[in-house]
């Protein structure tokens, strides 16, 4: 099952501030624990923040989801940058070529259930991850 | 394979004309796979019941479980099965009561040898299948919700978070932690120190039996957690075995305070408090 | 862009940040600290972050940054009041936050800064807790 997706388009500092108050919103909704509810706005900030600084822009979405057994959230995150030539470099601890700490692709996927990226040199990047109810 | 109208019509005529033979042969049969665990009465009532269900489905005209007609039947197989559920009776035990309906009918039959009894049969049997399902499904949720309860339960009356001195408060764990339960206690220690305004925190694990990795990452997390939040956590009651597992598995506490009891933690603390306890001069009587 | 406010009180700075910071509001709150210190000669900061509901790399690099500049003003910086949900997440984010105190709330930042400052904790913290019982004596 899937529910329509709620839309921001990334392009400013402002809207990674949108993304978040957006994800906490659904993630509430959801009823995911407080603490589910930090992780996952803290994963979203992260890639969010990639999409806007590596990715040049790009869009997030946000949906509720239901399996047999119990509710989540998935959020994509897709952008039409240069894309990620060394994915196992960019998701180890500490790895960097924008400045930060190297912690936002490897940080941000400990902290969701599941973490999948699709990414081409020239083609942009696409991460979807989802969290789920306990 | 739903049964046409006349299949079902039949069906309730030969249960209504039947009824009390088929209720005492039925609740027979069950009373064997139960063994006795159910008085004579209780099953005939039971049986009486569902056998009614059965009847009146038919005659309103159900050709299939999932019909309007049936929604009786199907919350009464429901009901039982939820009973059978809570007073400890297996599934299959539940599924095969429902199951001797079809050995019952088939001996009201009789020597009957047209085609049409055959077909009525070959029908009612399916129908009765689908019951059999239910109740299965009825009672493999019914467990479920069962366990979820006891479950929830347990974290309930899993662990205190009391306050040990001003600034000090303590965690007394006891029992096996599982992965859940060291999640719940250690987000509860931490909102405790947040409360009660505390710097320092004891997480006395001398009631745990075993410590495996995923529960002393979690301890080691909660650490990490308290000092980034502004207090210092020490353990305390560190079994032989348990250290010696910490050991095997790899796992480094690093700079984490350990003591060997409660008491060693709190002498500690209060002397990082800048506190000493000292034998109080006792006053003749 | 807002702007998050920086307080004096006494010889502390005060920072309180009570928005969901942009990254731009965050460089600039670096900033601001560090002209300030210079501007009062204050020996503390104390950064409020109980209203915070993350911390992200981004916000975690910040303070480190803040502390580390701070100290190199001599200068020392106390995080406090960081939420439980909220410590939790840095951990499994792989943030360790090295250099930064930290205190459960503005009280007990203070008090953390008084004692860093003398060497010894404050005096009149000790005659209270004397009289409550007699088996724990403060050590003189």
């Amino acid at each position: 099952m899937k529910e329509e997706p709620r839309r921001i388009p990334v392009a400013t500092d402002q809207d990674v501030v949108r993304v978040r108050q957006l994800v906490r919103t659904v993630a509430v909704e959801a009823k995911l624990s407080l603490v589910d509810q930090t992780k996952l706005v803290t994963a979203a900030s992260e890639l969010a923040r990639n999409t806007l600084v590596y990715g040049g822009g790009g869009i997030v979405e946000v949906y509720g989801v239901r399996n047999d057994f119990r509710a989540g959230i998935r959020i994509v995150f897709a952008d039409e940058g240069p894309g990620i030539a060394d994915l196992e470099l960019a998701l180890t601890d500490g790895y960097t070529t924008g400045g930060g700490l190297g912690l936002g692709l490897s940080g941000a996927r400990r902290l969701v259930d599941e973490f999948t990226i699709e990414t081409a040199v020239g083609q942009g990047t696409t991460i979807t991850v989802t969290k789920w109810c306990r | 394979m739903a049964l046409s109208p006349e299949e079902s019509g039949r069906l309730a005529d030969l249960l209504k004309e039947h009824a009390d033979g088929l209720v005492g042969r039925w609740a027979e049969l069950v009373g064997v796979t139960l063994q006795g665990r159910m008085t004579r009465p209780e099953l005939e009532r039971q049986t009486r019941e569902l056998q009614r269900g059965f009847q009146q489905a038919f005659a309103a005209g159900a050709r299939d479980l999932a019909d309007e007609e049936a929604a009786e039947l199907r919350a009464q197989l429901g009901e039982l099965s939820a009973t059978r559920a809570r007073q400890g009776f297996s599934a299959n035990e539940t599924a095969v009561s429902v199951f001797a309906f079809k050995q019952v009918l088939l001996g009201i039959l009789g020597d009957a040898a047209d085609v049409q009894t055959l077909r009525d049969y070959v029908a009612f049997t399916a129908f009765v299948d689908q019951a059999a399902l239910l109740t299965f499904d009825t009672f493999v949720r019914v467990r479920e919700a069962l366990i979820a309860d006891q479950a929830e339960q347990l974290l309930e009356l899993s662990t205190p978070v009391v306050k040990l001195w001003e600034g000090v408060v303590a965690v007394p764990l006891v029992g096996t932690l599982d992965s859940a339960r060291a999640q719940v206690v250690m987000e509860r220690l931490l909102q405790t120190l947040v409360d009660t305004g505390s710097p320092y925190a004891i997480i006395d694990i001398t009631g745990v039996p075993a410590v495996d990795t995923q529960v002393a990452q979690h301890i080691l997390k909660t650490v990490v957690a308290a000092r980034l939040m502004g207090a210092d956590c020490v353990i305390s009651g560190i079994r032989p075995q348990i250290a010696q597992t910490i050991v095997a598995l790899g796992i480094e506490f690093g700079d984490i305070a350990t003591k060997a009891s409660l008491a060693d933690a709190l002498r500690y603390v209060l002397g990082k408090n800048s506190y000493k306890v000292v034998v109080a001069k006792r006053t003749e009587r | 862009m807002e702007r998050v406010p920086v307080l004096k009180i006494g010889d502390i700075l005060l920072v309180s940040i009570q928005i969901d910071m942009e990254d731009q509001t965050a460089l600039q709150l670096q900033e601001d600290l560090a002209e300030k210190i210079v501007a009062t000669g204050c020996h503390g900061v104390i950064i409020d972050i109980s209203a915070l509901d993350i911390v992200d790399s981004f916000v975690g690099r910040t303070l480190a940054t803040i502390a580390a500049v701070s100290r190199v003003l001599d200068a020392e910086t106390v995080v406090v009041g960081m939420r439980p949900a909220v410590a939790i997440t840095p951990v499994e984010l792989g943030l360790s936050l090295p250099g930064i105190r930290t205190a459960l709330n503005v009280d007990l930042g203070i008090e953390m800064l008084a004692f860093s400052r003398d060497g010894a904790w404050a005096e009149d913290a000790e005659d209270d807790e004397n009289e409550a019982d007699p088996a724990a004596v403060p050590t003189p």
